[in-house]
């Protein structure tokens, strides 16, 4: 049967009725990358709402399938009795999401450069690097089991640079 | 052979054209674990079956794909390359083409904007 994302999480439905743009919203979800999809929908639907750009949404979904993937697989380890955290706050001019795993965390600074020479054949690796390079700020907490992306509207920065050019 | 059922929900479509077989993307989005393991099964069963395969990977219709896919496509062009064949990559889409620019992986695959031209760069073989 299918089921909007608000009746898997309650937690998303009850914390983003609000209009308060400084609200987060936030929900646990169980190590299931489909269950976790829905609320990246959620997400991703209200930066659209905000006019963010294509662009901005295909940056956003790539570096939250990342984020909730290394969650999953490398933090989790696919246990699904484990679950993800994940708190999100969404205003015309930015998006921010916070991701976290209940796994031991990792050191981001220890993970190789996936672009070297010699790491280029490397089959796994690059989910960091993608998410660096398409977000406007990647965080992580001391653990290393919870990251902090934040994306600005590109619509709104085109527009200011707009009046600054034309104004 | 693939059965029907499975050919319905195979993320790739392989057609072989002579001595070259181009691929083709059933999904648009390359973001599912069990596809991507699907296309690499897919894809690995095929060049292990050829002398030296001349394939095209069309990504004509592809807006996502994932860093695991990536990774496939990593293993597979190490496959073709094992066995003296030729890979191409064609028809990517601009933001997509990015990711394969930040991840350098432009440097290690032979990227074509289009199918005709991705055909055209094919060494034939000597007389």
């Amino acid at each position: 049967m299918k089921q909007t994302h608000s009746h898997r999480h309650p937690a998303v439905k009850r914390n983003c009725t609000s209009h308060s743009p400084k609200l987060w919203c936030s929900c646990d979800i169980e190590s299931d990358i489909r269950k976790v999809r829905d609320v990246e929908e959620a997400i991703l639907s209200q930066c659209q709402m905000h006019a963010f750009t294509d662009r901005d949404l295909f940056a956003l979904k790539l570096a939250v399938e990342e984020a909730i993937n290394n969650a999953i697989r490398h933090g989790n380890r696919s246990d699904t009795s484990k679950q993800i955290h994940i708190k999100y706050r969404v205003t015309p001019r930015r998006c921010d999401i916070v991701i976290e795993d209940e796994g031991d965390g990792f050191n981001p600074a220890a993970v190789p450069d996936p672009t070297s020479e010699h790491n280029l054949e490397q089959t796994s690796g690059r989910g960091l690097l993608l998410m660096r390079a398409f977000m406007n700020s990647v965080v992580f907490n001391e653990s290393g089991n919870a990251v902090t992306l934040t994306k600005f509207n590109d619509s709104i920065r085109q527009t200011s640079r707009h009046r600054v050019a034309f104004g | 052979m693939l059965k029907d059922k499975e050919k319905d929900t195979a993320p790739i479509k392989l057609t072989h054209n002579g001595e070259l077989t181009v691929v083709e993307f059933n999904v648009r989005k390359l973001l599912e674990e069990n596809e991507i393991t699907e296309m690499g099964r897919q894809l690995t069963s095929y060049i292990e079956s050829q002398l030296k395969p001349k394939i095209i990977i069309s990504f004509a219709g592809v807006d996502h794909l994932s860093s695991s896919a990536l990774g496939t496509l990593i293993t597979v062009n190490y496959k073709v390359r094992e066995r003296d064949g030729q890979l191409r990559l064609c028809s990517i889409n601009p933001q997509i083409y990015e990711v394969f620019l930040i991840t350098k992986l432009n440097k290690l695959f032979r990227i074509f904007p289009t199918m005709e031209e991705a055909k055209a760069s094919l060494e034939k073989p000597s007389s």
